[in-house]
């Protein structure tokens, strides 16, 4: 989907040599401009890699990656969106085999009624599978199931050469592919194994946590128990209360939930709600939606006194404990989805969103983090923490064992590009890593360090694609 | 490419002996930028800019470029652009001449002219039509507040530069939508070896303020930098002065 930039006019400049629109990614900083394709064929797909030209080509999705890793200046960019066919779901085993450009949101809404969820989902339904695949995503249920990839159990990739493989789990193009950020080629489907479910509601569990020490105590003592669990974190709180935190977990409701009397203390959100009407359609997939976010919002709308009362209010409105409330799932997993073109807020300069990880035993690396963050009053409003399980086995992977801190800061806050770089020192230091999908400003000279299986994926790149015709921004500005 | 702040990792200055010119280098090596390609007459003083940019860890060329022989420049930017990418072009070569002098010689004059305008014209296009073809980059162009209206102490110097302004806005506009970014940047009075043993100007500024100026356009991608920002409302209001009253104004 081109962004919103491209909704200005075409240059009519005679010095254009060829229809280009500017693209950016889920963040709108660094737009840079490209031949958008929308291939609808496999056939279309392989001709436009065949004649992406000297700049090359990437695939692209949904555009929600926030950094430039589907952006690919002066070359070509594809949109798959246009290949967006499910192809065959066994119902019976739990598969569902589908053409890469589908949403995460096409799948709950064909699969949730059939009984069958996907395995791992991020904050937002409006993802494609080739580009959760690429980005080897993952979820808050990562310590339970790793991510994305590990649940696929083959794909087909579109090489350089124009042919068509099928990439299967254990060899190295595999490897390369999740978490590849589209370089070994562009992914034209995937067989997916499904999770089951019972309802298409949550049983969730809600508490506070006062400090950054109680935070990660509590995590630490009860994450083993909910297949879901992530904790939205105040960085703004300081002194005592710096980390202080609300943790929401969960688990797909089972059907005799809904049957079981409410409980006083039980109450439902997400939308009007009666027992009688889950029951009648328990497997019922239903979103809300707001109005979407403004075009135009001035700058600096977003400071650190409406991230300070936001953040006050959204600490508050928790309940110190919470026990077995029924959500829907866009209601747990996807709130901002509810909101259409959020990613406005933050003005035309755009935001940036960090995200590292730090592995177990480097707790005092994540304090430090946190501290410097919450001293520099970045004005963060949905910053989440949690616990990754094992490492996932692809190359440029983001997860590994331990604790991950996700916050969006608007790009113009000044010296935010220094003050990021020392954040990325203490994460190298402590063997920790960013993540990819999310990246725009990451030092290149750190990139080998905290990705030690870089140069296998280089190599492998250099064989498989030797002219070079997947390349990105991204792969550009970190020499991938 | 350049980051989420607009900062880039390579850097071609036109004009690679400008105190402006390399305290913005300073600047950006300070923060992503690794590779810069100084583009100057041959001279010690482009060789000794080259070494000390090197110094602070930037890996950087040399190249021999002179303003007036335009014919020159498609060749010599067109090897630049071959060798990868550049993420940012600083148009920073422009003569003061010597406006008592100038009167007097016109030739003097014309290669004033010749320098500041026709010479920018010449190497900002190729330079433009290279950043549309990669998709992405910005052209910074030091224009300057002599620009926005003639003044009896330097009209030769601010007819050149008023030509170069209205040019980059042209270009800018010819620009929009093509992943390249035009910034035009207007500084005032800076303290630099151009301006030395000259009478200071109110609001005078340095050469780092300005490199200041062009690291936060590049973040929030401006159209216009003014240098100091204040000179942009003082401008504003002097434009509109009579020139009866303009021309009797110590300016």
């Amino acid at each position: 989907m081109p962004a919103d930039a491209a909704a200005a006019a075409p240059a009519p400049s005679h010095l254009s040599p060829d229809r280009t629109t500017p693209v950016t990614g889920w963040g709108r900083t660094a737009p840079t401009a490209a031949r958008l394709i929308r291939p609808r064929t496999y056939e279309e797909a392989a001709a436009a890699v065949r004649a992406c030209g000297a700049r090359g080509g990437i695939a692209r999705g949904l555009g929600r990656a926030y950094g430039d890793a589907a952006q690919n200046a002066g070359g070509a960019v594809l949109d798959m969106t246009g290949l967006d066919r499910v192809h065959a779901i066994d119902a019976d085993g739990g598969t569902v085999l589908c053409d890469a450009g589908v949403s995460l949101h096409r799948l709950m809404e064909v699969l949730l009624p059939l009984g069958w969820f996907v395995p791992v989902t991020p904050g937002t339904r409006q993802v494609t599978v080739g580009g959760a695949i690429a980005a080897d995503i993952h979820g808050t249920n990562h310590h339970v199931s790793g991510s994305f990839a590990r649940h696929v159990l083959s794909l087909e990739l579109l090489t350089a050469d124009g042919e068509i493989r099928t990439v299967v789990p254990g060899t190295p193009l595999f490897d390369a592919t999740a978490g590849g950020m589209g370089l070994t080629g562009v992914i034209l489907t995937a067989t997916v194994r499904l999770l089951p479910v019972e309802t298409s509601w949550m049983s969730v569990d809600t508490e506070r946590a006062r400090d950054l020490d109680d935070l990660l105590t509590r995590l630490t003592a009860t994450d083993r128990y909910y297949r879901y669990s992530v904790a939205w974190i105040d960085l703004l709180a300081r002194g005592a209360s710096t980390g202080r935190a609300v943790l929401t977990r969960g688990e797909h409701a089972p059907l005799e939930a809904l049957e079981r009397p409410k409980p006083s203390s039980t109450r439902a959100r997400g939308g009007r709600f009666s027992r009688r009407d889950a029951l009648s359609s328990p497997l019922e997939f239903r979103t809300s939606r707001l109005p979407a976010a403004p075009a135009f919002v001035p700058e600096g709308l977003l400071g650190r006194t409406t991230a300070s009362l936001f953040n006050e209010f959204w600490y508050r409105r928790a309940p110190d404990a919470r026990a077995d409330e029924l959500q829907r799932i866009s209601t747990f997993f996807h709130l901002l989805d509810g909101v259409p073109h959020w990613n406005r807020i933050y003005g035309r300069s755009g935001f940036v969103q960090y995200q590292f990880v730090v592995g177990y035993g480097h707790e005092e690396a994540l304090r430090r983090i946190v501290g410097r963050i919450s001293a520099r009053r970045c004005p963060s409003f949905l910053a989440v923490l949690k616990r990754f399980g094992e490492g996932d086995p692809g190359w440029l992977s983001f997860p590994l064992p331990g604790w991950t801190l996700a916050l969006d800061i608007p790009a113009s806050l000044p010296g935010l590009g220094a003050f990021l770089d020392g954040l990325d020192g203490e994460v190298a230091a402590a063997a920790g890593r960013v993540y990819l999908a999310k990246d725009a400003r990451l030092r290149p000279e750190l990139l080998a360090v905290m990705y030690p299986r870089l140069p296998e994926f280089r190599a492998l790149r250099r064989e498989l694609d030797p002219r070079g015709v997947f390349v990105s921004d991204l792969a550009r500005r970190l020499g991938l | 490419m350049k980051d989420a702040f607009g900062t880039p990792q390579s850097l071609l200055i036109l004009g690679g002996t400008s105190d402006i010119a390399l305290a913005t280098a300073r600047r950006l090596i300070a923060r992503r930028t690794r590779t810069v390609w100084l583009a100057g007459r041959p001279s010690p003083a482009l060789e000794n800019a080259a070494v000390h940019l090197r110094g602070l860890g930037a890996e950087t060329h040399t190249i021999s470029f002179d303003a007036i022989d335009s014919e020159s420049h498609e060749a010599i930017l067109g090897k630049v652009f071959a060798e990868g990418d550049i993420d940012m072009v600083l148009l920073a070569f422009g003569v003061l001449g010597d406006q008592a002098n100038d009167e007097r010689d016109p030739a003097a004059a014309a290669r004033v002219a010749q320098t500041n305008y026709t010479g920018a014209v010449s190497s900002a296009l190729v330079c433009a039509r290279a950043l549309q073809a990669q998709g992405h980059g910005s052209l910074v162009v030091l224009s300057s507040v002599a620009a926005e209206r003639a003044r009896r102490s330097n009209f030769i110097y601010g007819s050149s530069k008023a030509g170069l302004d209205t040019f980059t806005q042209g270009l800018g506009d010819a620009l929009h939508g093509t992943g390249a970014h035009v910034m035009l940047v207007r500084p005032g009075f800076v303290r630099t070896s151009m301006t030395a043993g000259l009478p200071e100007s109110p609001l005078a500024t340095t050469p780092e303020a300005v490199a200041t100026a062009i690291e936060l356009g590049l973040r929030r991608r401006s159209e216009t930098v003014w240098v100091p920002g204040s000179l942009r409302l003082v401008m504003a209001a002097l434009r509109h002065v009579p020139r009866a009253v303009f021309r009797r104004l110590p300016l």
